[in-house]
């Protein structure tokens, strides 16, 4: 086990050094020179080349890429993602003060996910072909279907509009005041996990299937167990094993979604900071997020590995 | 005596490749939804081929005194904000879907198919460094790096259909390395080798035609995500520009009217939803019917 997490310890670590390589070039692909996003558009027109020249000298972006590289990796590594132009600030702290809001929001929703997508697909595949099979099935088949910013519009003008139910946007801290932010986040977070709580459910269908009929599932029905144990002691404990692999794309999924859901419910999170930030092309901003969030996508993955190899030896000698 | 056997043997195989591709095609027609999807789909390309006749109107025609309309007979969906017609917008909208889609998924699988052979192929550091790689890609997630990438090359629709390439090519690039890997150990591989065979003859005569029902499958499956994908773009104001129709920007437009005139978002969001179901299901009946482990279950 120990090899295992070391090896898959080390995986990660190259994966993070490419997805490092892949946010500083990515900047640096932009069309125009990066001094430019420095220098502001009115100091521009008074300034001597001599003086631009001694600016990109001043930021190293006189020197080889490579060493650019290292020296934007080492401030990466102590949390300096440079200051965003727009609200001229270093970007951590604005990433530090919208992270947890996107998190409240995520965390919640993968585990709404969980509780109704695993059951109902477990439900879904010892009955099938019965009536409970094809409305979940149904059901799943529309989930990943529905273009989640449309639903959300959909329930604000259902919810808030037409029955006055629920507020219409906004997001309050838990901590402030508790039911009120049950009360706006009910929507957003059922948007965000209609997709997950459909996906995991077809998964986890179609697992349950597989392992239904393999040969020691039939042993077991065969020396006359009772359907409980063959079900619960049996097929669920293999048929669950991929499902783990799934959670880390479901979160990826879904923090993915908040980029569209902050946008429809304006909920001041790190996805609404993204859009603005693309917009006001404050790349400062856009590399921080999107840097941070691939390094929690793969911190969440080498968990789920991590589990998966604990859950299945096969997978640790593999 | 000898001759005849042959005959036999030859025609009990054409029967059995007769009765296999009849046994799809029954799985695959069999499910209503399927049926459904593929009706669906044609209609969508006949829409999107066919659309300056079908529209009632000039989809970008502004009229402003026609602000606003609910649904009648001569605006059968509504106008917008600017008097257009709802309907002609989205029967014009269904081209983009359809071209972003199509363009998206064809950079995804080439490029993907490329790095996924390459990889399963050659082994080694090679397959390290193009695997990881893969695994970087995904790391981000799909919208996010769409949005990025688009942010980073400006947001045209061209721009938009490149990164959503580049985000849908993982799963490519996963699919074909796997079948690559358990092709490559067959023996009509290793005899093909011993006659001397180039490495790139081998990969594409012999490899590759081997790896195509799961690619095809994933094609067909992913259509409905990268539709979804370019909805939620331009929604978000990235890709097609006014006063150009794409469906997931209608969506936005109507968010604004929505206590008046709530058709224009539902209206855009259903045409999206319908698409991309029946990509799913037409995607889910070929899956089914295509997976040689389901043979006689199904």
């Amino acid at each position: 086990m120990t090899t295992f997490i070391i090896r898959r310890l080390i995986q990660s670590i190259f994966v993070l050094i490419i997805v490092t390589i892949i946010v500083f070039t990515a900047i640096r692909l932009l069309p125009g020179d990066p001094i430019l996003m420095i220098i502001s558009q009115s100091e521009l027109s008074e300034i001597t080349p001599e003086e631009i020249q001694r600016l990109r000298h001043q930021y190293g972006l006189d020197r080889p890429l490579m060493v650019q590289y290292f020296d934007w990796l080492l401030n990466v590594v102590q949390g300096d993602f440079g200051d965003s132009i727009v609200l001229n600030e270093p970007v951590i702290k604005e990433i530090s003060r919208r992270f947890p809001i996107t998190l409240h929001l995520s965390l919640l929703s993968l585990f709404i996910s969980i509780m109704i997508g695993i059951p109902t697909g477990i439900i879904s595949a010892i009955r099938r072909g019965k009536w409970a099979d094809t409305a979940v099935t149904i059901l799943a088949n529309l989930g990943i279907t529905i273009p989640v910013f449309w639903l959300g519009i959909m329930m604000i003008y259902f919810f808030s509009l037409y029955l006055g139910w629920l507020p219409v946007y906004g997001y309050t801290s838990p901590f402030v005041d508790f039911s009120k932010s049950i009360r706006q986040l009910i929507m957003p977070v059922i948007c965000l996990s209609i997709f997950s709580v459909a996906s995991l459910s077809r998964q986890t269908r179609s697992s349950m299937l597989e392992v239904m009929r393999q040969d020691y599932i039939r042993t077991a029905w065969s020396k006359g167990l009772a359907e409980r144990y063959v079900i619960f002691k049996h097929a669920l404990k293999n048929g669950l094993i991929p499902i783990v692999t799934l959670l880390g794309l479901s979160l990826s999924h879904i923090i993915g979604g908040s980029v569209l859901i902050e946008t429809v419910f304006n909920i001041p999170g790190l996805g609404r900071m993204a859009v603005n930030a693309v917009f006001a092309q404050d790349y400062s901003v856009v590399q921080g997020f999107t840097f941070l969030i691939a390094v929690f996508v793969l911190f969440i993955n080498l968990v789920v590995d991590i589990t998966y190899g604990w859950l299945d030896p096969r997978i640790r000698y593999g | 005596m000898i001759n005849k056997e042959v005959t036999q043997q030859t025609y009990l195989e054409e029967s059995h490749k007769v009765n296999e591709l009849w046994r799809i095609w029954r799985i695959f027609i069999g499910r209503g939804v399927v049926l459904f999807g593929i009706i669906v789909i044609t209609i969508l390309i006949l829409t999107a081929l066919f659309a300056p006749l079908l529209a009632p109107y000039d989809p970008y025609d502004q009229k402003l005194e026609d602000m606003l309309l609910s649904p009648s007979k001569e605006h059968l969906l509504g106008t917008d904000a600017l008097g257009r017609d709802i309907l002609s917008r989205i029967i014009y909208g269904s081209r983009n879907s359809l071209m972003v889609g199509i363009v998206a998924l064809g950079i995804a699988a080439t490029l993907g198919m490329i790095m996924g052979l390459a990889a399963g192929y050659f082994g080694g550091w090679v397959q390290l460094f193009i695997m990881r790689f893969i695994d970087a890609l995904m790391s981000f997630p799909m919208i996010l790096l769409a949005l990025v990438f688009a942010s980073l090359l400006g947001g045209g629709l061209r721009n938009v259909m490149i990164a959503l390439g580049i985000s849908l090519l993982p799963g490519y690039a996963r699919i074909m390395c796997g079948q690559v890997l358990s092709v490559k150990e067959n023996d009509y591989i290793l005899a093909e080798h011993s006659l001397g065979a180039s490495n790139l003859r081998v990969m594409l005569r012999h490899i590759l035609p081997n790896c195509f029902p799961p690619l095809i499958v994933l094609v067909t499956l992913q259509m409905g995500a990268a539709i979804l994908a370019e909805a939620g773009l331009s929604f978000l104001g990235i890709g097609i520009e006014p006063p150009g129709a794409a469906w997931g920007a209608m969506v936005n437009d109507g968010y604004h009217y929505l206590i008046t005139n709530p058709i224009l978002s539902f209206a855009p969001g259903m045409a999206i939803m319908l698409v991309v179901f029946s990509f799913n299901m037409v995607g889910d009946g070929l899956r089914d019917a295509l997976d040689p482990r389901l043979r006689g279950v199904i």
